[in-house]
This record gives C-alpha cells, structure tokens and sequence, in this order.
C-alpha cells in the first residue's frame, strides 16, 4: 500500500512533521502542501494538523478556511475524498461547513494536554474502519477549544445517523454528548480533537492512534467513489 | 460616506459561554453577590464607505454572517454612526 496523503500546512501549523513521521511509519507516502496553493498534486488523502493557523485570530480555524488550499480540499472533499482534520484541523473543518457544529473553549476554562481514553462510537468512516467497535483507545488531547457544541437538531441528525465517531469515556472538555469526533453526510470527512499521530510508538505511551491512521490510509488506497450526497453544511 | 461600526459578538442565547460562567463565579468573591447572566463576548470596530448607513449596516452583516461571527455558536449586534470630521480628528 502506497497511498500518498497530503497535509496542509497553514501559517502557524505545528503537527504537520508529526503527521507525516507516522503516516510514513505506517507505511504510507506524504507530501507538505502550503496552505496559499491550490495544487492538491494528486494526493489520494488529505490530512489537516493540528496548531494553530492564522494565530487562531478571531477564532480558530475562522480565517484558516479562506486560504486558497481549503477550496481545493473542498471540492476533493464533495468528490468524496478522505480528509481528516485533528484539533486544529477539526475546528478548519467546522468552520469551514464541511463538518456541522462548532469547537469552543473548554467547559472549565483549561487547556487540556493529556492523554484521553477514546471509546470507538463507530467504525463507518476513513478514519475509524480498522478499529473495532466499542474498542477503548488511548490517545493525547492537546487544546483549549475542544468543547463541541452543536444544537439538539444537529445532535439528533449525527446520532441518526452514525457520525460520532469516537467518544471520551471521561468528557474532559464539555462536549455534547462526550463527543471526540465525528464525520459527514459521506462519512469521508472526519474531524477529531485527539492526535493519533501522537500516538503511533509505544515511545509515545501508546500505539492506539495507528488503527486511525491505518484506516484512512487503508481508505486513501481505495478507487475513489463519488459522493452518496452532498456534505452538510453549517 | 464613511461609516463606523461597532460589532458586538457574543455567544447564542442557551449555549454555555465559559468565560461568562467563569467571571460569574468570581464575583462574589469580591462582594458581588447580586450579579447573574455574565456573558463575555467580541467588540470589532470598523469603518467602512457605503453611500448610506442602510447600505453600510447590510454589507457589516454580511461580513457577520460570514466571518466576524460564527452563526452555529454566536449572535452579533450592530452600531452604524456616520464618521463626522469632528470623529476623524479625534481618532
């Protein structure tokens, strides 16, 4: 397997070496793509890392979403292609309209770096098709807005249908519904707070991260199939 | 004509503001224990040419809707005042 994925990196992005160390550790290839180009160069998945783009100004991911980059991720993402976004990435993505709800500060003010127990809420999505349902997975948090919030109509629809992806056994951060990720209409879009690429060494405490990142290399490697139904926008 | 406006951002009616909550607890601590519904939120001022003030307050909402606030989690509020010459000296 060879898939190639891409991983945007905007002005103040800092996880996007660590995305690339373990997505090549997993056997995959990885190509640094800057947020004010278009060219997607063919990557079969995109990854959008965690940091903290534009200097979070106005709010995170707010100003992330007009770099010239997130229009071609975008249209890749309405084609159906993977992309994931971690933490910073999660918040681009909601902003973006590309996943509902939103991401604010935590419920008690903290920024929260530690590592988290994740319970596997669904394995129908690129990120989460390897990993066994109701797996607990250990993994670190590493932000000060991670707290999802959406409205009970948003709630119902993503419970409905299956996008929660990955739970906190703990909710450390206040999150409806101990959400920790969760993914589109296509279940091609996946957005997390965690960090798997931390978690891929046992060096690191753990290697839990690396059936996340298997997955969406696994997806990334796949045909690409066209879109079942427009993403949801915001 | 130039415009100034005042935008204030804060959270949705019924989503927990953090801060707000935050602030509330501390008061008390100083003697305040009459306050209640603290809400923090985002003060943007800007000016902008439009030919008149409806036309200014349209295009501030706009950039509302589609930057300055996050309408999932925020509501916005806006103040259009006409920059007089006596307001541009004094910024």
């Amino acid at each position: 397997m060879s898939a190639t994925v891409g991983v945007v990196v905007f002005p103040g992005s800092n996880c996007e070496h660590d995305v690339v160390w373990a997505i090549e550790r997993l056997g995959g290839s990885t190509r640094l793509l800057w947020h004010a180009d278009r060219d997607l160069q063919g990557v079969d998945a995109v990854v959008l890392p965690g940091g903290f783009a534009h200097g979070d100004y106005l709010r995170t991911g707010a100003l992330a979403r007009f770099s010239p980059m997130m229009e071609s991720v975008t249209t890749f993402a309405r084609d159906g292609g993977p992309v994931v976004g971690i933490c910073n990435g999660f918040q681009i993505l909601t902003e973006s309209g590309l996943l509902p709800g939103a991401l604010q500060k935590n419920s008690g003010l903290k920024f929260i770096c530690s590592t988290m127990e994740l319970m596997v809420a669904s394995t129908n999505s690129v990120l989460t098709a390897r990993a066994a349902p109701g797996a607990i997975l250990r993994i670190p948090v590493n932000h000060f807005e991670g707290n999802y919030v959406c409205d009970a109509e948003t709630l119902a629809m993503l419970r409905g249908e299956d996008r929660v992806m990955l739970r906190y056994v703990d909710n450390p951060n206040g999150s409806v519904d101990s959400i920790a990720g969760i993914c589109n209409e296509g279940r091609n879009v996946v957005g997390l707070m965690p960090h798997p690429e931390r978690a891929c060494e046992m060096a690191l405490g753990s290697e839990d991260g690396a059936v996340l990142l298997g997955s969406l290399l696994q997806a990334a490697a796949l045909p690409r199939t066209p879109p079942l139904a427009p993403t949801a926008g915001r | 004509m130039q415009f100034e406006a005042h935008v204030d951002v804060g959270h949705r009616d019924g989503i927990l503001d953090p801060q707000g909550a935050t602030v509330e607890r501390s008061l008390p601590a100083l003697g305040y224990t009459n306050v209640s519904h603290v809400r923090v939120g985002k003060s943007l001022r800007l000016r902008v040419e439009a030919v008149d003030a409806e036309s200014a307050r349209r295009q501030v909402a706009e950039m509302c809707e589609r930057l300055l606030a996050n309408p999932v989690i925020e509501q916005y509020t806006i103040d259009i005042s006409e920059v007089t010459v006596d307001s541009t000296t004094r910024s």
